[in-house]
């Protein structure tokens, strides 16, 4: 049933996250129905099950998650896919997932908001609530995937970074890049990297601390494991009013994806080293830079990119690479600027940092409005 | 333990724990633990040694469906209070009962939210006072046992703290059943709903309980009115049906075998 040998697949992008889930291990998703997620639950839905695994709609999204919290502490690993008004709702258990160090993967295929919004149609406002969305001092994994391939690239990531660091890790991804069929290669499963999370050893007690990614049992295992999502030491008790305990515990579940950040961000570039006009992108709106980039140059502009396939961490260093050559960096974004301020932020004034923002409808940003944008940029800062 | 001194907790925990026993368990191995956030929650977490999953308010019975799908071998058992069980986790609940999911819920019923200070809940009595009724409960409570009977639970019973023989065979008999089985327990709470709704103290409030309680038999005889100063105990329904667990399992080897065809 796995492809034995590099195969290659005309899938559409909730299609290929399903498929590389199934390949990284996942044995269970619950969810709600949403559109543009739904064909990635329907299609769980169908192919679990065929590899012994599970998947269950639930009555709403915060019990959705929670089944997949459940599941992933009986030591498998556990989805689910939504979109905004329903990322929304799963906020409340992607902070308990932080705090109890339980891996699993959330998919948010953005759609446009707020609220219900234009539920049919593409954005991108969901990259400072990725961030953000929950309450509480939390450090979050975002991936961006920008095509059918990376949503089965990335969804292998995703799951390997949620075990290496036992934290739940979302898929930022948008109706366009869910709804596309495009062509997805698969590599062969042998070879490939997949990461489970480190089990106990059987005299272990302190799965909630002491290094800086404890191992993690399963229930079931006779090792008397309390989870909880109030602050607790290092064995799981809780500890509701020592500040030393929580400065502790919520220090260590921040720096152990802080300090690896560098290790967690990707991002594809070029030319960022040398150019004049950068670009920072993500997701389907970076779709349009590399025609864009391309006519550009054609035109004697000389353009380079950071297209961010992770953006939290968000990717400093690549930012301040492109900020040191760059005179302009422009932001196109399907929000009203919302990774905008982090690259202005990064660029630390030594580049002019630009927005350009598209919502409404659903449509693109297309390489002729990029285009343009950029031939206007650089006439400016001649 | 955080408990109020007199609160009825300390009763549920003690007969849950002595049913286990008499079913013959020296240890809670063959168990794992669901509870969300209020007073209740806090019987199996972090107290039992056992396997644990304390979870956001209202959300412990989503958490026991991921495990027990994976784990029907264990006895999931989810511990919550009114709040926590048919306030905001309400929905959870009657899916639950619909789908059979093999669990077993005991939800410690204070008709409070206690462990915030004494709000109004879902079962508060009409026209008591609590600290957001001030002038009396406006809402007429809602009947926790009869929902899950309504929604096809395989066992439901409810017992007060007074009726602790009843409370303990009732548990004994849900442990070793399958499926999704609910036990309502009436409890009091001095702190935050006894003092507030005109009770001396806790012996009142176990008086009150004892004197109220009716039979589901001796419940059919009287009138709504009267009824409604009534806490009706006893086993409301007790039979069986395929579970979630048997249904999902069978699903997967039907998929297996439509896939190797």
């Amino acid at each position: 049933m796995k492809p034995a040998k590099r195969e290659t697949y005309f899938w559409q992008g909730n299609e290929a996250c399903a498929e590389a889930a199934i390949t990284a291990g996942c044995r269970f998703f619950a969810g709600y129905p949403i559109t543009p997620a739904s064909e990635l639950f329907e299609h769980m839905a169908e192919r679990l099950p065929q590899h012994g695994g599970i998947t269950i709609q639930m009555e709403d999204e915060m019990a959705s998650l929670g089944a997949v919290i459940g599941a992933s502490w009986t030591g498998n690993k556990a989805m689910t896919a939504t979109s905004g008004p329903g990322f929304s709702l799963m906020q409340e258990l992607i902070g308990y997932a932080f705090m109890t160090e339980t891996p699993c993967v959330v998919a948010d295929m953005q759609r446009a908001g707020p609220s219900t919004g234009q539920a049919t149609k593409c954005g991108q406002g969901d990259v400072m609530q990725s961030r953000w969305g929950t309450h509480g001092d939390y450090a979050a994994i975002v991936l961006a995937p920008n095509s059918a391939q990376e949503m089965s690239d990335l969804t292998v990531r995703a799951f390997n970074l949620s075990e290496k660091f036992r934290t739940p890790v979302v898929l930022l991804s948008d109706e366009i890049v869910a709804h596309m069929r495009e062509q997805v290669t698969v590599p062969p499963v042998e070879g490939m990297e997949i990461i489970n999370r480190k089990k106990p050893k059987p005299r272990d007690k302190a799965f909630f601390g002491l290094e800086e990614v404890p191992p993690m049992p399963s229930l079931g295992e006779g090792f008397n494991v309390i989870v909880t999502g109030s602050t607790h030491d290092e064995y799981g008790v809780r500890s509701t009013a020592s500040p030393l305990v929580h400065r502790r515990l919520v220090e260590r579940l921040n720096d152990k994806i802080k300090n690896h950040a560098g290790e967690i961000a990707d991002s594809e570039t070029y030319n960022v080293d040398d150019c004049k006009i950068g670009i920072v992108s993500y997701g389907c709106t970076s779709r349009a830079i590399y025609e864009a980039t391309e006519d550009a140059e054609k035109k004697g502009i000389r353009t380079g990119y950071a297209r961010l396939k992770t953006l939290w961490p968000f990717p400093t260093g690549i930012v301040e690479k492109l900020a040191a050559s760059a005179k302009a960096i422009i932001v196109p974004e399907m929000n009203l600027k919302q990774i905008f301020y982090e690259v202005e932020r990064a660029a630390k004034g030594r580049a002019k940092v630009v927005p350009m923002n598209k919502i409404g409808g659903g449509e693109l940003i297309t390489p002729e409005e990029l285009l343009a944008k950029i031939e206007e940029v650089a006439g400016k800062n001649d | 333990m955080p408990f109020c001194a007199g609160c009825g907790i300390f009763t549920v925990m003690n007969t849950f724990l002595r049913a286990i026993n008499e079913l013959g368990h020296e240890d809670l191995s063959k168990f794992v633990f669901c509870s969300g956030i209020g007073c209740s929650a806090w019987i199996p977490s972090p107290h039992f040694i056992a396997d644990s999953m304390h979870t956001p308010h209202g959300r412990s019975i989503p958490v026991a469906t991921g495990i027990k799908l994976f784990r029907p071998d264990v006895n999931v058992v989810v511990f919550g209070g009114d709040g926590d069980i048919v306030g905001i986790g309400l929905s959870h609940f009657i899916h639950a009962a619909r789908r059979n999911l093999d669990v077993l819920v005991i939800m410690v019923n204070n008709m409070v939210y206690g462990m915030t200070g004494g709000q109004v809940a879902p079962t508060t009595p009409f026209k008591a006072r609590t600290t957001t009724t001030p002038y009396g409960s406006f809402e007429e409570p809602l009947d926790a046992a009869r929902l899950a009977v309504a929604a096809d639970a395989c066992y439901v019973s409810r017992w007060t703290t007074v009726h602790q023989n009843e409370l303990r065979e009732s548990i004994k008999k849900a442990v070793n059943m399958q499926g999704f089985r609910f036990i309502e327990v009436i409890s009091q709470c001095p702190t935050a709903f006894g003092r507030r709704a005109g009770f001396e103290g806790v012996s009142e409030m176990l008086r009150w309980f004892k004197e109220n309680s009716v039979t589901i038999e001796q419940a059919e005889k009287l009138s709504k009115d009267v009824l409604a100063q009534k806490i009706v105990v006893g086993e409301f329904v007790q039979k069986q049906r395929r579970t979630l667990v048997e249904n999902v399992h069978s699903t997967i080897r039907e998929a297996q075998e439509v896939e190797e065809n």
